[in-house]
């Protein structure tokens, strides 16, 4: 009953309109639904992306605004909304303004085709695979507008690393995409979703290689760290958004944090079983989610116990029911966007040529190889097929890795210093 | 390995973040794992960290029994010496220009320390003879201006020997063990002095040296 509860709303609600309007308005709900729930998972993005971040550096993290910061990114939406927007002398006044919104709009594209649950894709495109690889690489030209727009040599300087980086990332995770159009012979993204239905396709050879590959070009598409050297701030103050400003600046921001959790949904929908999980009865997550509620230390008491009522009322009503489809997806995307603030509390930075090289050396070759491997797969579906595919995975990882290996240099000796 | 180091940092990160949790410190020591430092910062007006006992911050004048009986003289020598020169003291002095006493001794009218430009460098407290002024670690005095706000008058520096010994209790008790034999000896001479006043039958001149002796040293201390 959960599972579906958005679902039968509305359809509940449509069915009360009119015959005539109802194409209409169902394409009014989606538009809604999309764009009010895009802003708020960027918002709550950042609050996430700076707790864990902190709690990684041994900081408490926002905590003044709110519960546990909770109203903190409103807080900040408020402020970049006050602040003056400046267009720097000089620059193209028009491109200027345009290039935030080209970065934003293409985020929220993408958001058409996700299937967020069961029976729950706004849009069932049959070319859907091919959609999010072409709408979500547009990014790029707003990139480049922006910083060529400005005038200024830092976002210049910037906007052309990022061109090149996307360029050289989006081959490596677009090859390791095809392997999943291979297996299912689909590209809708609903389809790929259902074929999973018996094995995420992470938990066999080809999967595994390939949802790592196009984790970490899509980490590097979107320009997180260690890949964020379009706004490498040692080196480029901000990179291509250095002269935005105010909401601009913040429609960036949107964009960039839109961007990343659609990295971590398609990672999720390719490879990780999209809204599929086991079926574990509701009640027993939210027996969880009770203890963790009532041992919260900051939690006013109404909050605590109207949180607890309505976990418990949940779990009676749709007693004997699975975790909804819904609340799996938003999980799996979540944690992989823990995954990705983990790498950002972790690693420095990538020089510009082991980036290049990491894609072009490294990557390239193993999406080339996971082709194969994914070919052994589906043409040999027996034991020895799948001995084979891990054969031929070590081998051609130990050899990637080995001639990728930094040219040693001859030990120098110093003749007069001893 | 290559690409071992980087999960090898990933596990460090990670350990240090679930550290951070009091679930994550217990799960961390049952599976036998280093539990990480936990947070480190405070949230500081709701905690506030411990700081050391010789922590220092502003200058403070210390008063033995009330803010009138004040230790410090005006003899400005900490004016004298202070690097940035940010205390300025005038003494009390009557028409005529002789410094009036209370509790037998000349007194600072004005004793202002402008704390903005004060660098805690505890040079005054170092040179005062009279353990008159001390180190105070109250280091909230954030005001919203800059002007007469930063700077301190004698009221405001004004804090009770008490206080002193709460805050830094090994530093008062080495200026209390070094004010005895002072106020012993003052206390002798303002008996003394106390003696020949009566044998003069002259007026009670001498009465509140009598009553406080402590004061009358610190006089002769002054004057000597
Ligand atoms: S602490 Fe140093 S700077 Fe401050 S008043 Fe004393 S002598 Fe001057
Ligand atoms: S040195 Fe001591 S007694 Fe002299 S003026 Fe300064 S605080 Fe007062």
């Amino acid at each position: 009953m959960i599972d579906q509860a958005f679902v039968n709303l509305n359809s509940t609600l449509l069915g009360a309109l009119p015959e005539v309007l109802r194409p209409w308005a169902a394409g009014l709900v989606k538009i809604g639904v999309i764009a009010g729930l895009a802003p708020l998972i960027m918002m709550y993005l950042t609050w996430f992306e700076r707790k864990v971040i902190a709690r990684m550096q041994n900081r408490l993290g926002p905590d003044r605004v709110g519960i546990y910061g909770l109203k903190q990114p409103l807080a900040d939406g408020l402020k970049m909304l006050m602040k003056e927007d400046i267009v720097p002398e000089g620059a193209d006044k028009l491109m200027h303004t345009l290039a935030p919104l080209v970065a934003l709009i293409p985020a929220l594209l993408l958001f058409l085709v996700l299937p967020f649950g069961r029976n729950m894709a706004p849009l069932d495109l049959n070319i859907g695979v091919l959609y999010t690889l072409a709408v979500g690489s547009i990014g790029s030209y707003a990139v480049f507008m922006g910083g060529w727009a400005s005038r200024s040599k830092f976002p210049v300087m910037g906007a052309m690393r990022t061109v090149a980086q996307i360029v050289s990332y989006e081959i490596p995770g677009a090859l390791a995409v095809i392997t999943v159009i291979m297996v299912t012979g689909t590209m809708s993204l609903v389809s790929i979703v259902e074929a999973q239905s018996q094995w995420w396709f992470v938990l066999t050879p080809w999967g595994f290689i390939g949802a790592i590959i196009f984790f970490l070009s899509g980490v590097a598409e979107v320009n997180r760290t260690p890949f964020d050297m379009p706004e490498a701030e040692s080196e480029l103050v901000g990179g291509f958004h250095t002269e935005y400003s105010g909401m601009k600046f913040a429609l960036w921001y949107m964009a960039e944090f839109l961007e990343s959790f659609a990295v971590c949904a398609l990672t999720v929908t390719l490879f990780l079983g999209g809204w599929q999980g086991p079926a574990i009865p509701f009640w027993v997550l939210a027996a969880v989610l009770v203890i963790i509620m009532a041992m919260a230390k900051r939690l006013p008491i109404v909050a605590k116990v109207m949180g607890i009522g309505a976990l418990v009322a949940l779990s009676v009503v749709s007693f004997g029911e699975a975790i909804p489809s819904w609340l799996w997806f938003f999980t799996k995307t979540y944690s992989l966007m823990f995954v990705m603030v983990w790498f950002r509390g972790t690693f420095p930075r990538l020089r510009v040529d082991q980036l290049m090289g990491f894609a072009w050396k490294f990557l390239l070759p193993l999406t080339l190889v996971n082709i194969v491997i994914a070919g052994i797969w589906v043409a040999m579906p027996s034991v020895v097929g799948v001995l084979l595919d891990v054969v031929i995975a070590l081998v051609s990882l130990v050899v990637l890795v080995k001639l990728n290996q930094p040219a040693s240099l001859e030990k120098r000796t110093y003749t007069f210093a001893e | 390995m290559t690409g071992f180091g980087v999960l090898r940092g990933m596990g460090i990160t990670l350990r240090q973040f679930i550290g951070t949790y009091r679930f994550g410190k217990w799960f961390l020591k049952l599976i036998g794992l280093d539990e990480g430092s936990g947070i480190t910062t405070v949230a500081y007006p709701e905690v506030k960290q411990k700081h050391a006992e010789n922590f220092r911050y502003f200058p403070f004048l210390v008063y033995d029994e009330s803010p009138e009986d004040m230790r410090c003289v005006a003899c400005k020598i900490c004016e004298q010496e202070c690097p940035p020169q940010c205390i300025h003291i005038t003494m009390e002095k009557d028409e005529k220009g002789a410094p009036t006493k209370k509790f037998g001794r000349t007194y600072p009218a004005q004793f202002d320390i402008d704390v903005s430009i004060c660098m805690s460098c505890r040079i005054c407290v170092d040179v005062c003879p009279f353990d008159a002024i001390e180190m105070d670690n109250d280091y909230e005095v954030a005001d919203y201006g800059r002007g007469p706000e930063m700077n301190f008058n004698r009221d405001k520096l004004l804090k009770s020997a008490e206080y002193f010994g709460k805050i830094k209790p090994t530093e008062h008790a080495e200026v209390e063990a070094r004010l005895e034999p002072k106020r012993a000896k003052a206390k002798a001479a303002a008996a003394a002095a106390a003696a020949k006043a009566a044998e003069a039958a002259k007026p009670a001149e001498d009465k509140p040296a009598d009553e406080d002796p402590s004061d009358a040293g610190s006089d002769k201390g002054d004057a000597s």
